[in-house]
Parts: structure tokens; C-alpha cells; sequence
């Protein structure tokens, strides 16, 4: 088994931070308090789209227990997690763009002054004519939401071309062409958004918030408060689930650091169920036409995916969204020619952003379903097909993303075989099916959201005397782990266990940059720097020891608390002795370990979304049942195989499998967002009773196999966990009702009434028609690996525009060095 | 935080204190016993009562008597989780245990009381939201706005009664006993409802429910089909109660059928109760029964789940519940 | 600020008396968090959707955020804080650390107790019992097959009364 060579990396030990968290003594946001704290509320605006004529907020002032009122006025500096995208304001200037939209705060010395104090500041509003729909949106006439963006409400209009895809197509046996539409849903993590903001005497300021990226809200706090960096603090605790949806930088936590230097008090703002619900920045609904050409053998000659994302009101990581909606296609398997046509939309809705698998599940869902449509035309057992076609370990895909290790194989093979595959598939009875699909994602982004050549990620130890070590990082601890992570990685390479380390983590002013949980980069990057900084305090524990015993430094084992001898255990000392021996020799021991990714292989403009140090793969069989009745489905049973690489602690592996299969499902079947475009665009049902989230009467049983690939990028090989899994669940279980009932349902949620709909459809099947017709820009055109390219564009391609009678000029400046998002 | 208005809170020991109480403070006091209907409601400010009357220190309120050859007496205060796992209850009106053991959710259940499910607030996502999202639509007639946006043609509230615990009980033919300064009275369970989503209950401002009163079981059987999206948390969309008494020959004698969550109050399908009595229930019957019960059962925009689909489901229900008896 | 009245109000919370003067309208979970330093007792709507501000009132789970201390005078109350004893953690918490079934750790403190709960009931729950007692909580993190487990891990060493090893199959997969 895997790990048997450590002592602690690949064993299921318990989270670092178990008992605290089950103990109820972890102190998240909300949880703190301090002297003399207010309470601090939002009003947010009842229009979606609307002109601010003027704000008074006099009476609300006068309110017994109101301490501070700001306006946009008081916070005029845009921002927003993107350097593309500053479109946010902490509280709206001049205009709302969705309902929910903050355009004033209160602080006041209890929470309910603060909210009775909202209905008394009037806001004088000339609404304007809002955007709903992705159709509203690419309508010329339509007024613009912002005053930048590629064209009226477009914000993002990619084109990218890699290969000859006409070519492509002229050589496939079958084109097999698709519609599918990917719905919205939101992250619900259970602890709604919280910040308290803590001024200090001497001017700065400290904030706690519950953020998965400290860093970056920490730039939004200083560019927006003027402040120096240096000046403030921002430190994460235990976060109570992120999913993407604590990853921007948040409007209240600007507005509560702005109340704290104003009042000079401590300020907290917890936001309601429904708050959370306009913070969002969740899973972009996706409309999305497939294209895919190929031979008869199931090769893909060509594949051409167009994507339109309905983005809601502002930028967020919108353009990192867009690109992501067709990056990952190609690292499943092999394609020879891509093309790819994406716009992101700007409409009145609250924003989206990152959930769980950023931008990449959306495709997914329509090229697993794709390639199950595919298998059925060729004749091929789905599973065959795509075994037949695997991306090579090692590869550079026709999108120049390097592939390392690549267990997606192995992955088909233990669900094909734990299922029972053969002997169910397209043999079930009526109502009943299993369906397959496949996934990969990131084990981190190849590059910052922000331009600059610096590291990813630091670790810092100090080695104590006593044998204690003190472990400094900035990562952030969502639930996934990354704690653990640390602990066990360190205490492995140093021969002592978890308990024996203090970590001291997320906290700007105490720990080394981590760029935080997103992107499921925190093992791979977090691990990387922790390895070296442990390697770099071992080898100064081995001089000093090895000296002292007179031996070869190499014969040294770090184990037990322990520094040996090898080849005679019997000599050594303990830990404590081996710090206090460096301490004498060296002085007070501290290292440091930093990890930056491999550079990207792309240099085409666009080429900074998608690199990664390594891809991790999944696969999975779904078993449903079909009400043939009602179009009710009951997900039964997922099997699920996951590429991790190497478990650092496989019982939280399995944790984040599980997990990442309970979000799949949820989306899959229930969860969505919905506004009421003819009710000026409010959000349907913003509570936990109506968006429905899986309860445990509605999780499906699942088998987990830990498919072990050893990565070479990887900290002891390992890939991520915290996304892949729950790409596969939603195509595989669109597969699954197809193979129970024969109706193809091209959208989530697969809600009973749309597989009624298909049931009784000529075409049965339930889905979008085509796209609505968009002019796309010529693609900017890359030779493939294959063709002898180098990464960089070759130009663009002139009189291809596609899509439209005019033709939009290529709005981007002619620059190829691969930084999308600078 | 989601917090509750203030109010003053008045504890009485017995009904008659309660039902003075009541009388006394008029229109500004509510009734509250497990509270898990009304509080979340006052957080979103659909209604602040400044006066709230708690029930569950009055003991003749809570507990179960009688004996189901004569039939037993629920106290209004009784818990949800008390009476669905009763003995009695669980051996002679298992449909009444089963059906209550499907609302909400088992900690819910442990608050909620049968009182505060019979009287439960009709329900409609534009009236279940907070403050400043009713503003965001310029409110609706049900609290502070004079229109149905259901339904803006509507001349009464569309809000929907969502009580898993009521069409049983009106199809089994239970009884509500109500106190009040001027004495007590029994109405039919059936007809304690309104087809108005405002004034959705027949009760006198200052009456209290004591009582609920199930008949003798003498040979009915009955059964509840539940339609939510989740297995907990989740009111009905549609619940469709049916008790049914036959012949030994299978003869039906009586079979009433109540759907609710498709309107204010409880539908009764009385044509196809007529086609069913005094024929066996064949397949094709209970066809044609579950075609006659759907005619009249017309849901609106505004629960979870598409309307036109939650209408073809009420034959599918209607014909499950009549098999399951059959 | 605008309560109309303060009550003083007698909690019994852990097996300790508490008194204390509260407006009458604080439901018991702000009366835990805020006034009595008891925020183990999470919240995730304050509207009895979501399960995470549980608490047992004479063992039995209750939402706190829809209970008024006045109402609970004379009960036994017992949160998060209260379930370890002397320094040790209940059979419950320790087989939850054990098998990561708290990730986020948010929604934890109320499948602890709704859990707790079950386990006085039966004290070898199937899978069955075990999803339909803890079928008012919400976790987002877990998908609950670790709360399944450790829940049943749980059971089998309280019956045991040993520090019985979870199955290969639940640390490692297959």
C-alpha cells in the first residue's frame, strides 16, 4: 500500500484540527467578539439595474444606537480580485446592478439598531432597464451594465484556434453536434460570511474574516483604504466551507474596516442566509454548443466547443471563468484540433464566479455527455472509447497543457470493473440505468491572479529547543484539510509527529504569502514549500548531529522523535537534542521553503488559464432509477475513481471524494439559481428551505477507489482532491437516466419535470436549442505541438469570422506572452 | 443574525387564561406553542405581534386520551415526535403517524406541535421572504402590498396550504375543538378552511385550538402520498390523503380523497369519490378516479417545483394512494 | 435595543445554573453565543432550515434558533461544550476526529448532538436510523457517509467499550 515507506504521509490519521472542531472550541469569525464591538449592517438595493439620484441618510444617523453611516462616497476606489476586472465598489457610487447590490452601512451598538436604522436612510433611485438573460444581454440595443468590457454587455470574447479544426472535420467518419446548458448554483456553505474588524491604537488595523484568501483581500483593503499594506492585518480563521464562495474580496469586508477606522471601535458584520446569497459568485450558467468530429476508431479529429456564460453583474474571476469553460477539454482525451468561442455576459443578477471546479464542470457535463452520445453512434462500449483515447502521461495537449502523471485509465477501469459495468450497462430493466463519465482538473494554477514572479506559496519553521517546531503559512484551512496537510508533511520529513508542531496560519502579518485555497492548488504548492523548508531544517539538524556522532550526514534517520544512526538505531538522540546540538553550532534554527509552478508551455494570449503543475482524474458510474411515471431520479449508488497521485492522508481523501460527489449530485439534480426576470429580478428563493441542497435522505451511497499515480510535480507525488470529483457526477448521471429511460436530458438540473418532458418529446430529449447568434472575433491561431508548433499564436485567422454577417475587430492588443489575466 | 422583533411574552397555566388573554389584547397578540412556524416568520417580518401568548405551559393542552374504539383526543400542544411515535397512534392511524413523520424534520418535530401544523400559515415564495426582499417586489396583498404577484388578477391571496397533517385528518374525518371567552365549539376538520390564502383558517380572533378529535377507527383504512423535492426539510407541493371504507366483498363504501398544497385550503375530490363509491376499485376505476381528482387541482407559481408538472402529478398520486388501499 | 421587556431567566446549560436578564425575544442560540460565551452552538439561518444551531433540551435535539430561554426554564439544556467529560471527549467526538467527519467542522456540534440523541435511543442504529435521525441536519462538506460512519464507529466502541478500528475500507477506500 501506499505510504508504507513514511511514517505519517499516507496514513489516515486524524485533522489536526478534529477534536478542536468537535469540541466546539474552533473560534470561526463569527465566533469572536470584542470590547465595546458594533454591529454593522448593509442596505442593498431593491432594483436590479438602477441610477443612485441621492442617498440621505440623516434619519438613520439619529437612530438610538447608531454609531457610523458610509456611502459609496466615503469608499470612491473600485476593486475586485481581477486586475482586469476593478469594477466593484465597497458600496455602490452611482448605480446598482442587481438586487442585492450594497449601497449603504450602519453601525450601531446592537445588531437589530443597525437593522432598524437600514429602512430609515432613503436612497432616491431612477431604475433603468435591466439585462436577464444571456439573449438580453447580447442585444446591441440593450443598454451597457458597466462602461468597459469587449462589446455593450459582452465583458470577455475569447476565439482561440489550435490546429486545423476544418481540417478536422473533413477527416472524421462522424461529426456528432450538441446543445447543452449547464444551470446556476451557489457554493451554501453552512457559515454565512463574516468579518469583525479590530482598530489599533497606534492607526492600524486588523481584520478576521471567513475568507479562503487572506492575500487577496488584503490587496483590496489596501488599494481601497489607501492604506500601506504593512497597516493592516488580515487573518482567516477556521473557515466554515468556501467551495470558491469566500475566494474574492467582499464589499462588507472593506465596509467594516472602513467603520473600524472611522469609529475607532471594533466592528462585526455576519451576514443573513439571504446576504450570502447576493455575495454568490458561484457556478456560471453555461449555454454551450458541441462540436466534435471523429473517425471511425473514435479518434478525435476535431473538436470545436463554444461557450456563453451569463455572468451576472460584475467581473469577479469572470474572465478566468471564460477561458476556463474550454481549457480543460483537451486533457482527458487526445484532441488534434481545437477550436474554442467563448463571451462572458454581464447581467443584472448578483456576480458569478468560482465554485468548485471553476468553469470546468460546465463543459464537462456536455463533452462527457458528448462522448457517450459518440460511443452509441461508433457502436463502442462508452468505457472502450474513451480508453482507446487517453491523453498520454507526459504529453503536451493540442492547447499546450503538460501532462505529468495520468491515472484516468486506471481510474475507468475500477469503476467500469466495481459497478459491474458490463453486465449492466444498456441491460438494465426500464427504469433503471448506469451511466459513465470522466473528469480532470488542477492541482493549481500555473499563474497568479495577478501578475508578478513571485512564489505561490512560503512555509517558515522555527525549530524550539524542546523539540517543538512552529509552523508559519498562509494557507487557509476551508474544512479540506490543508492544515493536516502541513502538519503531516513536515512531521514526516523531520521524524516527529503532528502534535509535537505549531502551526500559525493565514495571517498576513505572521505568515509567509500562501495565495490561498482556490484552485486546489494547497497541496501541491503548500506541500512543495513545506517539503523544502523541512528538507532545509533536516539538513541542518544532520550537520550538526552527524558531527557530533561522527558520521556521514547521509546515514542519519529522522524517525520517532528521534536522529539515528541507521545503520546502528541504537546511536542517535532525541529531536529535542538534535535542535539544541544545530542551536549550538548554527544559532537559532529557523528555514524557509517557497514554491513557484514550472513555467506554462502556451504563449499564446490566453495561455494563462489552464497550465498546471499536474492534472488529477476521475471517473465514475452512476446507478439510477427513472420514475418513467413522474420523471422522478433517485441516484442509487456512484462509484467513484480518483487520480490523487499519492494520498497525503487518505481518510481525507476519501472525505473530499465523498464531498465532491454530494455537490455533484446536488447540482446534478436540485440545486439552482433562479431569478424572476417579470418580478424585477429578484432572486427566487435566496434561503436554505428553497435552494435545495442534498439532505441525507437524498445522498446516493458511494464506493471511493484512491487510484495512486505519483506525480513527479507533486509532494510525495500528490495531486489534488478537492474539485475533480465532482466533474463526473453530473454527465454521469445524465448518462445514467438516458441508459434507464432513453431520453437525453442536455441540462442541470435534471429536475423530474424536464425527464417527463423528454419522455413524452418526439425527440426525447430535454434541452437548450441552438446558441443565440453571436459575431465571434477571428480565433487567434496556434500551431500545434503536433504541427510543429511552438506555443506561440501564429496570428489571427482573417475572413473566419464565424457566427454573424459583421465582424467585431479583434478587440485585444496583438500580445502573446501568455498572461491572460496579467 | 436573523432576530425576532420584540414583544412581551405572557405565559397563562390554563385555556381560559390564555383564551382572556387573547380577548384582551386583540389583534396584536398571537397564540405561539412550538414556535416553528411563527418565529421564522417574525424574523422576516411578516408579522410582529407585540403581545405572544405561549401555550406549552398549560398542560391540559399537550398529551393524548381516549381509545380508538371511541376514538382519541390530540392536545393542540402535543408535539409532532409525541403523537407520530404514540402507540396508540402507531398501531390504529398508522396513516396519521406516517404522514406526520414526514414534515420537516426530525428536530423540527420535536418542537412543532399538531395544533401549530393544523393551523400553519399558508405559504407562497413572493410572502416567505424577508422584508427587503417583499420590498424588492413592492410587497403582496398578504402582508403589506395589495397585490397577488402569484397571480396579479388574483382578488384573494394564493398562498398555499402546506400542512402534511391536514388532508389526512380531513379524510379520516377528525374534528378541531376550539376555546374561547365564550365557550368551546367542534367544527369538522374539513371545514375549519378557507379557499382564501389570508383568511385561510375558521377560527374567531379570540379562539384557540384545544383539541384535535379522531374518529373511532371502524374499518377505514387511509393512506398519505407526500410530493416534496427532499426527504426532510421540505413542505409538500402536493399531499394527497385518502381513507377508504369497503365491503368485505371490496365493495367501496366511502373513500374521501383530499389533496393539498394546490390551493389555500385542502381540495376535496368529490366526483371521484362519487364514481368510486359503491364499486370495486379496478384498475381501470382508480384510472378514471385519479383522472376526476386532478380536474379540480390547479397549482400556482409559487412553491418549489414547476406547476404544470406538479398538476400531472396529481393523478400519479391519487391513483398510488387509491392502489396502495386497493 | 427597542425590547419591550427583560426577563430574568433561570437556564440550567451543561449541568450548570445560569441566571441572567435577557430581552424576551433573544432566542436561546443568541443567549448561548452572546451572553454565555457558547458559540459552539453554530447558526446557518436562523430560520430552522439548516440544522447547525442544535441543541439538546432534555435530550432530545431542539433548534435553537427557534427557542426562547422562557420557554425553557426547568430543562436540562446541553450544547456542544457539554458533551466531553472531565477532559474527555464523548465516544461520538472521537470517532468523528477520527474519520474526518468534520471537515469544515461548522455544522458538526449539531450532528454531534442529534447523534447523541439516536445513540440513547438505540444503541446499534442501521444506516437507515442513522440518515433518518440526522435528517435535519445539513452538511455541505462531508456528503455524510464520514458522519455515517463515525456514527456507527461510535456505536460499536460505546457497546463495546473498546477502542474498537475503523474498517480498511473507510480510511483508505478501496
Amino acid at each position: 500500500m501506499a505510504g508504507d515507506r513514511h511514517r505519517i504521509v499516507g496514513k489516515p490519521i486524524r485533522k489536526v484540527d478534529g477534536p478542536s472542531k468537535c469540541t466546539g472550541q474552533t473560534l470561526f469569525a463569527d465566533d469572536l467578539s470584542f470590547p465595546r464591538m458594533l454591529w454593522c449592517k448593509l442596505l442593498r438595493s431593491p432594483h436590479p439595474h438602477a441610477r443612485i439620484r441621492s442617498i440621505d441618510t440623516s434619519r438613520a444617523r439619529n437612530h438610538p444606537g447608531v454609531v457610523a453611516v458610509l456611502t459609496g462616497r466615503d469608499l470612491p476606489i473600485p476593486f475586485g480580485i481581477l486586475p482586469v476586472s476593478q469594477d466593484e465598489h465597497a458600496l455602490c457610487l452611482d448605480r446598482v446592478r442587481f438586487v442585492g447590490d450594497p449601497v449603504a452601512a450602519i453601525a450601531a451598538t446592537d445588531e437589530e439598531a443597525a437593522f432598524e436604522a437600514l429602512r430609515l436612510i432613503d436612497v432616491d433611485y431612477e431604475p433603468l432597464d435591466s439585462i436577464l438573460s444571456i439573449p438580453d444581454a447580447l442585444d446591441p440595443a440593450r443598454p451597457p451594465i458597466h462602461d468597459y468590457g469587449d462589446d455593450g454587455n459582452i465583458h470577455k470574447l475569447v476565439s482561440l484556434e489550435f490546429g486545423d479544426v476544418e481540417g478536422g472535420f473533413a477527416e472524421a467518419k462522424e461529426i456528432i453536434e450538441g446543445t447543452y446548458f449547464y444551470g446556476g448554483n451557489t457554493h451554501l456553505a453552512m457559515e454565512q460570511h463574516a468579518a469583525v474588524a479590530v482598530p489599533e491604537a497606534d492607526g492600524r488595523i486588523r481584520l478576521y474574516s471567513s475568507t479562503q484568501t487572506p492575500h487577496y483581500s488584503h490587496r483590496a483593503l489596501a488599494k481601497v483604504l489607501e492604506m500601506p499594506p504593512a497597516h493592516i492585518r488580515v487573518i482567516a480563521p477556521p473557515t466554515g466551507g468556501g467551495f470558491g464562495g469566500k475566494t474574492d474580496p467582499f464589499n462588507h469586508e472593506i465596509v467594516v474596516a472602513k467603520m473600524a477606522l472611522v469609529t475607532g471601535r471594533p466592528v462585526k458584520i455576519c451576514l443573513t442566509r439571504e446576504e450570502v446569497f447576493y455575495c454568490h459568485r458561484g457556478r456560471h450558467p453555461v449555454l454551450m454548443g458541441v462540436r466534435m468530429g471523429m473517425k471511425s476508431d473514435g479518434s478525435i479529429t476535431a473538436l470545436h466547443f463554444r461557450t456563453l456564460l451569463d455572468g451576472g453583474g460584475y467581473g469577479s474571476y469572470g474572465v478566468a471563468s471564460t477561458y476556463y469553460t474550454g481549457a480543460l477539454q483537451t486533457v482527458t482525451y487526445d484532441v488534434s484540433n481545437y477550436k474554442f468561442e467563448s463571451a462572458r455576459l454581464f447581467t443584472n443578477k448578483p456576480p458569478c464566479g468560482p465554485k468548485r471546479g471553476h468553469g470546468t464542470p460546465q463543459p464537462r457535463f456536455a463533452l462527457e455527455i458528448h462522448m457517450d452520445r459518440a460511443a452509441e453512434r461508433l457502436g463502442m462500449d462508452p468505457a472502450e472509447l474513451r480508453l482507446a483515447h487517453l491523453v498520454p502521461p507526459g504529453s503536451l495537449t493540442a492547447n499546450y497543457l503538460k501532462v505529468g502523471s495520468m491515472g484516468l485509465g486506471e481510474c475507468i477501469r475500477k469503476v467500469v470493473e466495481g459497478s459491474r459495468w458490463k453486465e449492466k450497462f444498456r441491460q438494465l430493466p426500464h427504469g433503471r440505468g448506469v451511466g459513465l463519465a470522466c473528469g480532470a482538473y488542477l492541482s493549481g494554477a500555473g499563474l497568479p491572479i495577478y501578475w508578478n514572479n513571485l512564489p505561490h506559496t512560503g512555509v517558515q519553521l522555527k525549530l524550539d529547543r524542546s523539540g517543538g517546531v512552529c509552523v508559519f503559512c498562509g494557507e487557509t484551512d476551508v474544512g479540506q484539510g490543508s492544515d493536516s496537510v502541513l502538519a503531516q508533511i513536515v512531521a514526516e520529513v523531520l521524524g516527529i509527529e503532528p502534535i509535537d508542531l505549531r502551526l500559525v496560519t493565514s495571517d498576513t502579518d505572521l505568515t509567509p504569502v500562501d495565495l490561498g485555497s482556490y484552485s486546489s492548488r494547497v497541496t501541491l504548492m503548500m506541500g512543495n514549500a513545506a517539503v523544502q523548508a523541512a528538507e532545509r531544517a533536516r539538513e541542518l539538524l544532520s550537520s550538526a548531529v552527524a558531527g557530533k556522532l561522527e558520521i556521514p550526514p547521509t546515514r542519519l534517520v529522522f524517525a520517532d522523535r528521534h536522529v539515528f544512526d541507521a545503520e546502528r538505531p541504537e546511536i542517535g538522540m532525541t529531536f529535542a537534542e538534535a535542535v539544541q546540538t544545530a542551536e549550538a553550532k548554527f544559532g537559532t534554527i529557523g528555514t524557509v521553503g517557497s514554491y513557484t509552478p514550472p513555467p506554462s508551455a502556451g504563449r499564446y494570449r490566453g495561455a494563462g488559464v489552464g497550465p498546471s503543475p499536474a492534472y488529477s482524474y476521475s471517473a465514475a458510474v452512476a446507478e439510477v432509477d427513472v420514475d418513467p411515471d413522474t420523471g422522478w431520479v433517485r441516484v442509487q449508488k456512484i462509484w467513484m475513481a480518483h487520480d490523487v497521485g499519492r494520498s497525503i492522508n487518505p481518510v481525507l481523501v476519501m472525505g473530499q471524494v465523498e464531498g465532491g460527489v454530494y455537490m455533484g449530485l446536488g447540482e446534478a439534480l436540485m440545486e439552482e439559481q433562479v431569478f424572476r426576470a417579470n418580478r424585477n429580478g429578484v432572486h427566487k428563493f435566496p434561503s436554505m428551505l428553497e435552494y435545495k441542497s442534498p439532505t441525507t435522505q437524498e445522498m446516493c451511497d458511494v464506493t471511493t477507489y484512491l487510484v495512486e499515480d505519483p506525480d513527479p510535480n507533486g509532494p510525495f507525488g500528490a495531486k489534488e482532491v478537492g474539485q475533480g470529483p465532482l466533474l463526473p457526477v453530473p454527465p454521469a448521471i445524465a448518462n445514467a437516466v438516458y441508459d434507464a429511460v432513453g431520453v437525453r436530458i442536455d441540462e442541470v438540473p435534471i429536475t423530474p419535470e424536464k425527464v417527463l418532458k423528454a419522455l413524452q418529446a418526439k425527440d426525447r430529449r430535454y434541452g437548450p436549442a441552438d446558441l443565440p447568434p453571436v459575431t465571434w472575433p477571428p480565433p487567434l491561431q496556434v500551431a500545434t505541438p503536433r504541427q510543429g508548433g511552438d506555443g506561440r499564436a501564429i496570428g489571427r485567422a482573417i475572413g473566419r469570422a464565424s457566427g454573424g454577417t459583421t465582424s467585431t475587430p479583434a478587440a485585444e492588443p496583438a500580445r502573446v506572452d501568455g498572461r491572460v489575466t496579467k | 443574525m436573523m432576530r425576532l422583533p420584540a414583544f412581551t411574552y405572557a405565559a397563562p397555566r390554563s385555556i381560559d387564561e390564555a383564551a382572556r388573554i387573547l380577548a384582551g389584547e386583540g389583534p396584536q397578540a398571537m397564540l405561539v406553542a412550538g414556535g416553528t412556524d411563527l418565529y421564522p416568520n417574525m424574523k422576516r417580518r411578516q408579522q410582529s405581534p407585540r403581545v405572544l401568548i405561549g401555550l406549552r405551559g398549560i398542560r391540559e393542552l399537550s398529551g393524548i386520551t381516549g381509545i380508538p374504539t371511541t376514538g382519541l383526543s390530540i392536545g393542540a400542544c402535543t408535539t409532532l415526535t409525541d403523537l407520530s411515535t404514540h402507540r396508540l397512534v402507531v398501531e390504529s392511524y398508522p396513516a396519521l403517524s406516517r404522514a406526520v413523520r414526514t414534515i420537516s424534520t426530525p428536530i423540527l418535530r420535536n418542537m412543532g406541535t399538531i395544533g401549530g401544523n393544523i393551523c400553519l400559515d399558508t405559504r407562497c415564495n413572493y410572502y416567505d421572504q424577508s422584508y427587503e426582499w417583499r420590498r424588492a417586489i413592492n410587497f403582496c396583498m398578504k402582508c403589506d402590498g395589495d397585490t397577488c404577484w402569484v397571480a396579479p388578477s388574483s382578488r384573494t391571496c394564493l398562498a398555499v396550504n402546506s400542512s402534511d397533517s391536514v388532508p389526512l385528518l380531513c379524510a379520516i374525518g377528525a374534528t378541531v375543538r376550539l376555546a374561547g371567552t365564550h365557550g368551546h365549539r367542534e367544527i369538522a376538520m374539513r371545514d375549519f378552511y378557507n379557499k382564501d390564502g389570508i383568511r385561510y383558517i375558521n377560527k374567531q380572533p379570540d379562539e384557540i385550538v384545544t383539541h384535535i378529535a379522531l374518529p373511532p377507527v371502524n374499518g377505514w383504512s387511509a393512506t398519505y402520498h407526500k410530493l416534496a423535492r427532499r426527504g426532510s426539510f421540505d413542505f409538500p407541493v402536493l399531499g394527497v390523503a385518502v381513507a377508504m371504507w369497503r365491503d368485505p366483498d371490496g365493495t367501496v363504501l366511502d373513500a374521501r380523497i383530499y389533496l393539498n398544497a394546490v390551493a389555500s385550503a385542502p381540495v376535496e375530490a368529490a366526483e371521484a369519490r362519487q364514481a368510486l363509491i359503491g364499486h370495486k376499485p379496478t384498475p381501470d376505476l382508480i384510472a378514471h378516479a385519479s383522472h376526476l381528482a386532478s380536474i379540480n387541482a390547479k397549482p400556482m407559481d409559487n412553491t418549489d417545483l414547476d406547476y404544470a408538472w406538479r398538476k400531472k402529478m396529481v393523478r400519479v398520486y391519487v391513483r398510488r394512494a387509491l392502489n396502495g388501499l386497493s | 435595543m427597542s425590547s419591550l421587556s427583560k426577563l430574568r431567566v433561570r437556564l440550567r446549560v451543561n449541568g450548570e445554573e445560569h441566571e441572567m436578564l435577557v430581552p424576551v425575544e433573544k432566542t436561546l442560540l443568541e443567549v448561548l453565543r452572546e451572553d454565555m460565551g457558547l458559540t459552539g452552538t453554530k447558526h446557518g439561518c436562523e430560520l430552522g432550515e439548516c440544522g447547525a444551531c442544535a441543541v439538546l433540551v432534555d435530550g432530545k435535539p431542539v433548534l435553537s434558533c427557534l427557542a426562547l430561554p422562557v420557554e425553557l426554564e426547568g430543562h436540562e439544556i446541553m450544547t456542544v461544550e457539554g458533551l466531553a467529560a472531565a477532559g474527555r471527549m464523548h465516544p461520538l467526538q472521537e470517532a468523528f476526529a477520527d474519520l474526518g467527519a468534520a471537515q469544515c467542522g461548522y455544522c458538526t456540534p449539531g450532528f454531534l448532538l442529534a447523534a447523541k440523541s439516536l445513540l440513547e435511543q438505540s444503541s446499534d442504529p442501521t444506516r437507515d436510523e442513522i440518515k433518518d435521525a440526522l435528517a435535519g441536519n445539513l452538511c455541505r462538506c462531508t456528503g455524510y457517509i464520514k458522519i455515517y460512519e463515525a456514527v456507527e464507529l461510535a456505536a460499536r466502541r460505546m457497546r463495546s467499550g473498546s477502542e474498537t478500528a475503523p474498517e480498511q475500507a473507510v480510511l483508505y477506500g478501496r
